[in-house]
């Protein structure tokens, strides 16, 4: 089997405490597969130790069977693109000076215009193209997230990192942003790793499905065989209903477990 | 033009509204530079016949072409003299000093993510302040002459900046601990210089004050070669980096994500920077205010992109300079006021002024 990207025992702490322990996973190219779990269970740390933003006390990332850890940092931009979770700007910038930025591993000093033109297409592409002279801080937070997601794919990775790319966007615009997602990786343009909390839009998108509890996997593999009313339980707290919805499965919060609040 | 006519029929035929609304802007940008670039000479002329001996503005302009051209004009001797060796210098020298606080303002708001940071945030200016007052309590005229001065105030300034970049680079370089101890050097340098200040004679205060309050009247022909030469490989390779400056101003995280090393970059800026604004620091004294202003007003002009800001924040620290200078010189004319009073004197109600016309809140938008 092709492997794209492949994460190896993976430890990380931000200070004594792990947060990440022996993360293990293997992702064939041209997938998309979500990372789901509670708040605070290192899916973010964990897409940051992929792009390299942090440092991974030990293990490995390989991509294309190339160690991320040993390539420079221009080349790993040009391998791997990285949607944040949320971007804080202290300057002023319009939306295409933005998105601009996402080219900087392609470019010299200077702009070209296939450079600029690539900008505008994927902002048409992702019906933001009126919004280009706007102030990015100035925009609402969908319309910021789309503009981030803008810069990562001018970025022309094969492999996408996404932080909740989807967390403040209406009912439209998440089907709009996966339908995007999904219809790159169909035509094989890029791998997807998307960190999200809905689990029924990740259910409904992704080829496979990564849960994480307290900073290691608990479940990996399709949508029908991660979300099970016992996953989650036992990693949510939350006893749930999994219906089908035309083959994927989908989820109906019941009603919270009592919360072992220990430590 | 190929790859124009290519790209064009390519797509519908032709570009749509906020394609050409980008493009008006980047003209904008461009039009502004030129512009002040313009006001500039057009300054020049005018500083240059401001002054007890009277001087036509074409007079200014045919003496200074006489030097390029090696006197294809005629030109009054006296005039020639007075404008070459006693004008022009003092203008070039704002002008330079200007622009080297405008672009370091600039780079070092950046890197630094804070709207406030200036050149002398890293404690630059006590630094060099400091320097100052050693060499003068010290004894200037015992040990070779003015430039002790110089030479204590460059070696100081940078003293300052290198060790809080080297704290900064080993406790992992963020913005905020290089702010943070950037303030409290300046605190300990300025305690210094005050003690210094305290058991100093007469003479020694007054080198000491007249200094602080930067002067232009200290440039002169020979220094210039010195400031040219740092100018001219500081510049360039601060400009090299404004692709860099624009992804910094996003965040480390997302700089790293794109392939830019923040912690790299940040100290390789303060560096560079560093060693510019020292060099002219020694030679004007502290005329601070334009630093920290200069980017505000640039960016408020003609928006964050760097390849642009850089240059503009130069431009308009040399221009508000220049300007404040010739209102110091000729105001209260014969007395001069110096040139770090009259740029807050002027600079600050002008800056008031835009922070309060401008609708947005945050004022550097
Ligand atoms: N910069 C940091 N320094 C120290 N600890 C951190 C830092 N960032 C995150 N953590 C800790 O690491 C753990 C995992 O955080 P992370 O952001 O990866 O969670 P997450 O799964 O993305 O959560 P969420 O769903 O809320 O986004 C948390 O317990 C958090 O407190
Ligand atoms: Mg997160």
């Amino acid at each position: 089997m092709m492997i794209k990207l492949q994460a190896k025992d993976i430890v990380f702490s931000y200070n004594s405490s792990p947060i990440l322990n022996n993360v293990n996973f293997d992702i064939p190219p041209s997938k998309l597969v979500s990372i789901v779990g509670p708040n605070g269970s290192g899916k973010s740390t964990l897409i940051k130790c992929i792009d390299r933003i942090l440092a991974p006390q030990s293990g490995s990332i390989l991509i294309d069977r190339k160690e991320v850890t040993k390539m420079k940092r221009m080349d790993v931009a040009r391998n791997i693109a990285y949607v944040p979770q949320n971007s804080l700007r202290i300057f002023p910038n319009n939306v295409v000076d933005t998105v601009l930025m996402g080219r900087r591993p392609h470019l010299g000093w200077l702009s070209s215009d296939d450079d600029e033109e690539k900008v505008w297409e994927v902002l048409r592409m992702l019906g933001i193209e009126d919004l280009g002279m706007s102030n990015f801080n100035e925009l609402s937070g969908g319309q910021q997230q789309k503009a981030l997601l803008a810069r990562a794919l001018v970025q022309e990775a094969d492999v996408l990192l996404l932080d909740e790319p989807t967390s403040n966007l209406d009912i439209w615009h998440q089907l709009d942003v996966m339908n995007i997602i999904r219809n790159l990786v169909n035509k094989k343009v890029i791998t997807a790793l998307m960190a999200v909390h809905d689990l029924n839009l990740a259910s409904r998108y992704s080829d496979r499905m990564i849960m994480m509890k307290k900073g290691k996997i608990v479940a990996a593999g399709e949508p029908s065989y991660v979300l099970t009313p016992e996953n989650i339980k036992s990693v949510y707290n939350v006893e749930a209903a999994v219906r089908r919805q035309s083959e994927t499965p989908y989820i109906i919060p019941l009603k919270q477990v009592a919360m072992g609040r220990k430590g | 033009m190929a790859t124009e006519v290519r790209r064009r029929s390519s797509r519908t035929g032709k570009l749509s509204a906020t394609q050409e609304a980008y493009k008006k802007f980047i003209f904008r940008k461009t039009a502004f530079m030129s512009t002040i670039l313009l006001l500039i000479i057009l300054l020049t002329g005018v500083i240059i016949t401001l002054g007890p001996l009277d001087i036509t503005v074409t007079e200014a302009y045919c003496a200074l072409l006489n030097k390029i051209f090696s006197n294809c004009f005629t030109v009054d001797d006296l005039a020639e003299q007075v404008i070459w060796n006693i004008r022009f210098p003092r203008i070039i020298g704002g002008v330079m000093a200007g622009f080297g606080f405008g672009v370091c303002g600039c780079v070092m708001q950046a890197v630094l993510k804070n709207p406030l940071a200036s050149p002398f945030t890293l404690g630059i200016s006590s630094g060099a302040q400091f320097g100052i007052a050693l060499a003068a309590v010290l004894g200037v005229s015992v040990i070779g002459g003015p430039y002790l001065l110089i030479g204590n105030a460059f070696v100081f300034a940078l003293l300052c900046s290198g060790f809080i970049i080297a704290l900064a680079t080993i406790k992992g370089a963020t913005s905020e601990t290089m702010i943070l101890a950037g303030i409290a050097v300046n605190y300990l340098f300025t305690a210094l210089s005050q003690l210094f200040k305290y058991f100093a004679s007469d003479e020694q205060l007054r080198l000491m004050t007249s200094w602080g309050m930067g002067d232009l009247a200290a440039f002169t022909w020979e220094r210039f070669p010195v400031i040219l030469t740092v100018f001219v490989i500081c510049v360039p390779l601060l400009m090299l980096k404004a692709w860099d400056l624009n992804i910094m101003t996003a965040g480390d995280e997302t700089a790293k994500s794109i392939g830019v090393d923040a912690n790299n970059v940040r100290t390789f800026i303060m560096v560079i920077s560093s060693l510019l604004v020292a060099t002219v620091v020694c030679f004007t004294g502290t005329i601070g205010f334009i630093g920290l202003v200069a980017p505000h007003m640039a960016r408020m002009i003609i928006g964050g992109d760097h390849r642009f800001l850089i240059p503009a924040s130069g431009i308009l620290g040399a221009f508000v300079l220049i300007s404040a200078d010739a209102i110091g010189m000729n105001i209260i004319a014969p007395t001069i006021i110096p040139t770090g009073i009259m740029t807050s004197l002027i600079g600050v109600p002008f800056f008031i002024y835009l922070i309060l016309k401008g609708k947005r809140r945050e004022f550097w938008t």
